[in-house]
């Protein structure tokens, strides 16, 4: 009996342990990598804060790009002459509630390529940084956000930027093909481009969502304007305001379309426009001002803008525009060099010189629409008459 | 009555330091990598640039004409949604592309192999591109819901000698089995391929019908039949040794990088070489090909020391 009892005893004993201790240092080892954790995010915040002073110089509530994203490998010359000659300050219409879900992956994506960036908000926020207009928020609000950004930027970087682009916090951007687009224009024509709309106006509008972009002497017409009551707030239909506005200060609206006249600026995600069948009632079709192409022609090669993008969105489209690629793959749109580097970068390219020549494979040639590099391509975009030595695919 | 309660005590002591002991072996990983095995390597990157810098222009221009991809595809008329993108976009890249159906279908055409074990049609599927060759050497076989993006598998296998064994894809390990997982895409170099078709007719060791009992998915199956011919698998990687082909499709590894890496996210996703995507939806596929052979910065050249041209008669690349 006693032996047993003692045996018994010790069995009972060991689960005892065994489950006590474990009850014991469950909570323990939670707590303790929960600390670890914690100690593991606050040094993320920090890192991230020193990681930001490496990007951005934060002045006056804007942020001035330091480091425009290189790649490793990659020659960039062409895309650095551009934002050194086609500066850009991008202004992003945001609200309070939306500086965590929204504004910040702008600020961590595509607005890293803007010379400037400037996130405006009815409310100031030194942090992140934001501008406070001094508006209420809501859709009624979008014009008067809209005339106070645009005055903003005239007051404060009139002179840091050539040209001033206005976008959503859903609206993504790909800046360098801005530039592209822009760089066969100056900053002293009075001009602005975006994703050209009809209704309502003799030389049409831009589509808000898509983002538009003012040359300065357009932003100086436009503040002038309203110095002059010939602008005045007309609607909160911001897009359609600010269209009439630069009509009646003699603004012209621009063609944004690609030397084969395929869109650049996207007032939708690029899975709607390239499989999307839009139904014929849908205003999309009666409001385009140039014929609406679904599938692959939607959308250029070097498209600058697309809309109602989420966060998820705005990460896959940096993905797929700056990292993801084919290996020597040879693009069938090749754009044509903006007359002005032309000269300019054929000099620099020779004395720069090459390490190997590409090596031109055997395999079949694609389209018969692939240009040769020194054929006479004409003026870089876009041209008023639909008339370009790169054929149009059907 | 006191033995008693002294056993109890020390059984209880006893006990924790168990619990102790355990939970601290828990938290260190096995080590035991396989290091009986002749695994060389587990993984396959790229040649570097400098690598391909130094070979010849003769070496470089043989290498282009020779480098060329089989695709073999696996579908079923139940798949057809995704047999038709994958026809409508990544396989057009392919030097050849062979669709291999369970069941011949009224809207597309296909190889029909009238099996519906996914095994048994596998291997049928595999020595039919075998004897069906001709001078390529490098074999990628997928399911229609994963995109490629051929010309970097091309990159990847660029400087790889098809006459050694290669079985490259995402590695995954099922206990003592490492094995390509098929979600990811199978690349198998010509000599593999030769080898596995070979051991088909081995019985014993590479049984045509698996008992239901212990019935392997068939990318296990194949694993195991190609170690029998000395054949492993191997991970593509790319320079910074992130994987380069993807079970799962690019939104969800972006998600997944919102969540683990919200400072980095895209850096911290995926490769920029990389050459699948799994579980993708269609209109995700054309969104891909524009993504990947149209939409990009203006500016910004990468001089690879290869060119390779679109495919004839294709309008979404």
């Amino acid at each position: 009996m006693k032996p047993l009892g003692s045996r018994f005893s010790f069995y009972v004993g060991f689960v005892v342990g065994t489950v006590l201790l474990y009850v014991i240092l469950r909570p323990v080892w939670f707590e303790g990598i929960q600390l670890a954790g914690n100690y593991g995010k606050l040094s993320d915040r920090q890192q991230q804060l020193d990681k930001d002073k490496g990007i951005w110089k934060k002045e006056r509530s804007a942020l001035f790009n330091l480091d425009h994203p290189h790649h490793t490998g990659e020659d960039s010359r062409m895309a650095d002459k551009l934002y050194n000659k086609v500066r850009i300050l991008c202004w992003v219409m945001t609200g309070p509630n939306n500086l965590e879900t929204k504004a910040r992956h702008v600020k961590y994506t595509w607005s890293r390529h803007c010379n400037i960036v400037v996130f405006m908000s009815s409310v100031e926020d030194p942090d992140f940084p934001t501008v406070g207009l001094g508006t209420k928020e809501g859709r009624d609000q979008l014009y008067w956000k809209t005339i106070k950004a645009f005055h903003y930027a005239y007051e404060h970087h009139a002179n840091e930027a050539d040209w001033f682009l206005k976008a959503d916090d859903d609206t993504y951007v790909i800046v360098d093909n801005l530039r592209w687009m822009l760089a066969n224009h100056t900053p002293d024509e009075p001009i602005y481009f975006g994703r050209r709309f009809k209704p309502y106006t003799k030389q049409g509008y831009m589509s808000g969502g898509a983002g538009y972009v003012l040359s300065r002497e357009a932003l100086r017409r436009f503040v002038e304007g309203f110095k002059n009551k010939v602008c005045t707030h007309t609607t909160s239909v911001e897009d359609l305001a600010m269209g009439q506005c630069m009509e009646k200060v003699g603004v012209l609206a621009g063609d944004s379309r690609d030397t084969t006249q395929r869109e650049t600026f996207h007032p939708f995600v690029p899975e709607q426009h390239l499989t999307a069948k839009f139904p014929k009632s849908f205003w999309y079709w009666s409001y385009c001002y140039y014929p609406i192409s679904e599938g692959p022609n939607c959308c250029s090669d070097v498209s600058v803008s697309f809309h109602y993008v989420d966060a998820g969105g705005m990460y896959l489209l940096e993905y797929y525009a700056y990292h993801l690629r084919a290996f020597g793959y040879r693009y069938r749109y090749q754009p044509p060099t903006p007359k002005a580097y032309r000269l300019e970068l054929s000099n620099s390219l020779d004395s720069a010189g090459e390490l190997k020549e590409e090596i031109s494979g055997v395999k079949e040639h694609g389209d018969d629409d692939l240009p040769r590099p020194d054929q006479g391509q004409d003026a870089g975009p876009p041209p008023v008459v639909g008339k370009d030595a790169a054929a149009a695919p059907v | 009555m006191l033995s008693e309660r002294g056993s109890f005590m020390k059984g209880m002591i006893l006990g924790g330091v168990f619990c102790f002991v355990l939970s601290l072996l828990g938290s260190f990983s096995p080590i035991t990598e396989s290091k009986t095995e002749d695994h060389h390597h587990h993984h396959v990157k790229a040649a570097s640039k400098d690598e391909l810098q130094q070979l010849s222009e003769s070496r470089l221009q043989e290498l282009n004409n020779q480098i060329q991809i089989s695709c073999v595809i696996m579908v079923q008329p139940k798949n057809l949604v995704y047999w038709a993108a994958a026809l409508d976009t990544w396989t057009k890249h392919c030097d050849k592309a062979e669709f291999y159906t369970s069941e011949s279908s009224k809207a597309l055409e296909a190889i029909d192999l009238n099996e519906k074990d996914d095994w048994a049609r596998l291997r049928k599927a595999l020595k039919h591109a075998y004897e069906n060759a001709g001078d390529i050497r490098w074999f990628f076989v997928a399911q229609p819901s994963t995109f490629a993006i051929i010309e970097n598998l091309k990159y990847l296998v660029l400087t790889k000698n098809p006459e050694q064994p290669f079985y490259l894809g995402k590695t995954v390990k099922s206990g003592e089995l490492e094995y390509v997982e098929f979600n990811g895409g199978i690349v198998l170099s010509y000599e593999a391929l030769k080898r596995l078709v070979n051991v088909f007719q081995d019985e014993d060791k590479c049984p045509e019908r698996q008992s239901a009992l212990w019935k392997l998915s068939e990318d296990k199956q194949l694993a195991v039949c190609l170690k029998f011919t000395g054949v492993f698998a191997e991970n593509g990687e790319d320079v910074h040794g992130k994987g380069l082909f993807n079970s799962r499709s690019v939104d969800s590894l972006i998600s997944e990088s919102m969540d683990q890496n919200p400072n980095n996210v895209v850096k911290g996703c995926c490769s920029d070489m990389a050459i699948t995507f799994s579980s993708m939806s269609p209109n995700q596929m054309q969104v891909m090909m524009f993504g990947v052979y149209r939409l990009r910065p203006y500016g910004h050249d990468f001089h690879d020391i290869l060119t390779f041209y679109p495919p004839k008669g294709s309008d979404n690349d």
